[in-house]
């Protein structure tokens, strides 16, 4: 279900892909060097003592000209991105959308859109990660083309650390599953904000006598997900139009529930309502989980600087307020307690081929290795 | 590709461009010169298929490129894929224009029907 690319759309993303590449293991380590050797000390015999928040580590590097151009750069690859992505898909937006139609009809019971659901202004507001138009633009009815351009597009700013497929938070959470719960077949999973399903498939792969449901607000990108998942051959995925602050399920009618990369993207109030969601619908028995980036506590100043760098100049905002979150707090004023509530790291799982994190390469904010979050309910499993 | 779709294709995200030098000419400048040397990648790439494939069937002779002169369909092919080329580089005056032009209620394109 991907778009038709020529040999230069191919061209421009091979050329993004090492760009970023060079970026994270040439460029980004310099800041820490100009970090020590020119900004910190300027701000020492100003100020009389080095930064010590990230705020003021910002304050110190922003004169800095190799911190500067790093910054632009990095700036022009995500419009780049976009760019390369637009002129690939945009062209082709009505045969896309035909044939993600011809697919979603093989299966019509996988779709569940609904057009009276309203995309909240944490959402709506600024266009995320400097995606023109979100992930909720239709420019012809039916637009899959914001969907189309994500998937192509993404393999370029991960430079491989997702894996082939961007799977790689799905295979490696449905394998931290197999590991911590052997032989345990959850009979219902729910995926919140799944996307196009990059990490919806390795789960419904994995437990294919699960129904999974994936839900998301954005309609092009379940339609989208939806006839990708088809095209891979995937038949027990429900893609649904809803939003995780309030969902349509019974409670208690779900054994595993998680999401990844996505409470990044909500805000506050959203997040305690899509905990307070997550909570109600999990079985006994149950396990919830959540990836991201991992938090800010314990980290220097200047590595919390590196991360926060999204979160001010690709349209995260609330990226910042995330890492600084205590989720597992948030989790525990749901009502579990201490001992059923879990931090935890998850490894992306990807092709042999593929760089692994640490060993090639950490573009801060994009790693391979995933902080995970969560909780059990207690009680006997069904 | 026609004007409006290129316009679309070319669109700036929602939000304020950051700069990061003193003066943001100089970030323009950066855009342009950074599109550019994505787009010399490309060209390259491009040349590399076509000089392996030529390799390899034995078709074509160096002298052959150089003796080349286009037809006039070729000719405006060519002028068509300069103007798009062009239009690719510029992104970031497009995209400020289109912020202008929404903000005096022209309204920019490249944004959504539905904002
Ligand atoms: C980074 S993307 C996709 C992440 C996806 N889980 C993956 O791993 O590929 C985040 C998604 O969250 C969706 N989203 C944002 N707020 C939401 C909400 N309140 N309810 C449901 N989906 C939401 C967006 O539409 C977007 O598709």
């Amino acid at each position: 279900m991907s778009a038709a690319a020529t040999h230069d759309d191919i061209a421009r993303f091979n050329f993004l892909a090492n760009f970023n590449k060079y970026m994270a293991t040439a460029v980004a380590p310099g800041n820490a060097v100009a970090f020590r050797e020119r900004a910190e000390p300027a701000w020492i015999r100003q100020q009389g003592e080095a930064p010590q928040t990230r705020s003021e580590v910002r304050r110190a590097m922003a004169p800095d000209p190799h911190y500067r151009f790093w910054s632009a750069l990095r700036r022009c690859g995500m419009e780049m991105r976009q760019q390369a992505g637009r002129s690939l898909v945009l062209r082709q937006k009505e045969s896309l959308r035909d044939r993600a139609r011809e697919l979603n009809a093989r299966l019509p019971s996988g779709l569940r859109l609904d057009a009276s659901i309203k995309i909240p202004r944490y959402q709506s507001e600024l266009d995320n990660h400097c995606m023109p138009g979100s992930y909720y633009a239709e420019y012809i009815d039916a637009d899959v083309s914001a969907a189309a351009n994500y998937d192509a597009g993404m393999f370029a700013t991960t430079t491989g650390l997702f894996g082939r497929y961007l799977d790689g938070a799905g295979r490696g959470t449905a394998a931290w599953l197999q590991r911590t719960r052997p032989g345990w077949q959850p009979k219902r999973i729910l995926d919140l904000g799944c996307g196009v399903g990059h990490n919806t498939v390795p789960l419904a792969r994995a437990f294919p006598a699960a129904l999974v449901v994936a839900v998301d607000l954005a309609a092009p990108m379940l339609r989208y997900g939806h006839a990708r998942a088809v095209g891979m051959g995937v038949d027990n995925i429900c893609f649904q139009q809803a939003n995780a602050e309030a969902l349509p399920f019974e409670a208690q009618s779900f054994d595993f529930i998680y999401s990844t990369m996505f409470l990044h993207e909500t805000s506050h109030v959203a997040l305690r309502n899509i905990f307070g969601e997550a909570s109600r619908l999990l079985a006994a028995g149950g396990v919830q989980v959540h990836l991201e980036q991992p938090p800010y506590r314990g980290m220097t100043a200047f590595e919390q600087f590196m991360r926060d760098w999204d979160g001010y100049y690709n349209n995260e905002p609330f990226w910042s307020a995330l890492h600084e979150t205590d989720l597992p707090r948030l989790l525990i004023e749901q009502g579990y307690s201490a001992e059923a509530v879990f931090e935890t790291e998850i490894h992306a799982m990807v092709e042999d081929e593929m760089p692994k994190v640490g060993v090639e390469t950490e573009d801060f904010g994009r790693g391979g290795l995933w902080y995970a979050c969560g909780a059990s309910s207690q009680g006997a499993s069904t | 590709m026609n004007p409006q779709l290129l316009e679309l294709v070319n669109a700036a995200a929602s939000g304020k461009r950051p700069h990061f030098f003193g003066d943001a000419d100089v970030d323009r400048l950066l855009a342009i010169v950074w599109a550019m040397a994505g787009e010399l990648a490309v060209t390259r790439e491009r040349l590399d298929t076509l000089e392996r494939l030529l390799a390899e069937r034995a078709v074509v002779q160096r002298m052959d490129i150089d003796a080349y002169r286009p037809d006039p369909q070729a000719a405006r092919e060519r002028g068509e894929w300069q103007m798009e080329y062009v239009a690719r580089l510029l992104r970031v005056l497009q995209q400020e224009l289109d912020a202008l032009r929404a903000a005096s209620g022209e309204g920019g394109r490249g944004r959504t029907t539905s904002d």
